[in-house]
């Protein structure tokens, strides 16, 4: 290895409580709405309402993972749209893909 | 007036280099557009899921498998490890995303530490979340055994052969024929689950990578610790897709 090692002083800063605290906190959500998910799975019938309330968590879950632990909130606004706008494709895609499977259904499974 | 007396309006040497308007890294930047990319990657295996799904009749999940309907997952994953015959759904990939999201939390614990400085902390860390991601893999790969190899019950289907039609038994799953439901379930099952493995084994030689370099004092010499953070975004991305991969696969 090339590298000399320059003793140069490092100083080990003590750990941010209240930042660790928001970690858990978030962990503590995440943790909690899996286990909703989970009750959910069973108490409900399947159905619309059932589907929509998973899909609000998960986006919620995602929320908390994009924003806290990934921090991409605190990141400056231009970066922060420049990952959320492109999204909308994701969205479309959807829409449209299970519009076209709903159709496929009727085409091969006339009753 | 030649005098020197540059007045530069606010904004006017922005394309003279040097400024960072979304002020974040070259490195950090391309791994948030690498997800990006990657997050298009996931959405289109878990939306093509959703279509072919609703292109099929769906099972009611009362009574037992039929190649022709499309499964209740709960129905299909229901066992756990040591606990041969009881039916408990969806409890071992609840215990999966909750491993996940745990590795997840002492990764951005190792993050923390890395804005400290604080080498010995970054290891621990580190250490935690290769664990958590090396024991995700094996549960996935105690989940994949236990769905090539089946359940005692087979599930019969007829099939046109040399002109007319028989019965046919079948037991487990592979990418030719499936017990739990259309052909299309099972294989959607190995590429989607398989892909995010994948991206979790991944994920666990590039933390390894981090753990390595911090153990010899790369990051200490260097004087930051932002590789803990690109490889960090990294692997909660992965969190993130096994949420909605979770959400998409197993409960809806």
């Amino acid at each position: 290895m090339a590298h000399h090692s320059e003793e140069t002083e490092i100083t080990v800063l003590p750990p941010d409580k209240e930042k660790i605290k928001k970690l858990w906190t978030v962990a503590g959500i995440l943790g909690l709405l899996t286990g909703f998910e989970f009750l959910i799975a069973f108490m409900m019938h399947h159905g619309p309402l059932k589907t929509s309330v998973f899909v609000v968590m998960t986006i919620v879950k995602a929320g908390y993972i994009v924003g806290e632990f990934m921090h991409l909130r605190y990141e400056v606004k231009v970066l922060f749209w420049s990952i959320m706008i492109p999204i909308v494709f994701i969205v479309w895609m959807l829409v449209a893909f299970l519009y076209e499977g709903m159709k496929l259904s009727d085409i091969n499974f006339l009753n | 007036m030649a005098h020197a007396t540059t007045t530069t309006a606010p904004g006017q040497d922005v394309w003279n280099g040097g400024v960072s308007p979304l002020d974040a890294s070259y490195g950090k930047l391309m791994m948030w557009f690498f997800l990006l990319s990657d997050a298009f990657t996931f959405s289109g295996l878990l939306i093509t899921y959703g279509l072919v799904r609703a292109a099929h009749p769906a099972s009611t999940g009362l009574e037992g498998f039929d190649v022709t309907k499309w499964p209740v997952p709960e129905k299909v994953f229901e066992a756990v490890p040591f606990l041969h015959g009881v039916s408990l759904p969806l409890v071992f990939v609840g215990i999966m995303t909750f491993i996940l999201i745990m590795s997840s939390v002492t990764m951005v614990l190792a993050v923390e530490a890395g804005h400290r400085m604080d080498r010995k902390a970054v290891e621990k860390w580190m250490l935690w979340t290769i664990l958590g991601g090396i024991t995700f893999l094996s549960c996935q790969a105690w989940e994949w055994t236990h769905f090539i190899v089946g359940t005692g019950e087979a599930t019969k289907f007829t099939d046109f052969v040399n002109g007319q039609w028989i019965t046919k038994e079948v037991i487990g799953a592979n990418l030719h024929v499936n017990q739990y439901g259309p052909q299309d379930f099972a294989d959607f099952f190995f590429f989607i689950t398989g892909f995010h493995g994948f991206h979790v084994f991944s994920g666990v030689l590039l933390n390894f990578l981090i753990y390595y370099n911090t153990v010899t004092g790369v990051y200490q010499r260097r004087g930051h610790y932002e590789m803990v953070e690109k490889v960090g975004l990294y692997w909660h991305f992965v969190d993130l897709v096994w949420v909605f991969v979770f959400t998409f696969f197993y409960l809806v």
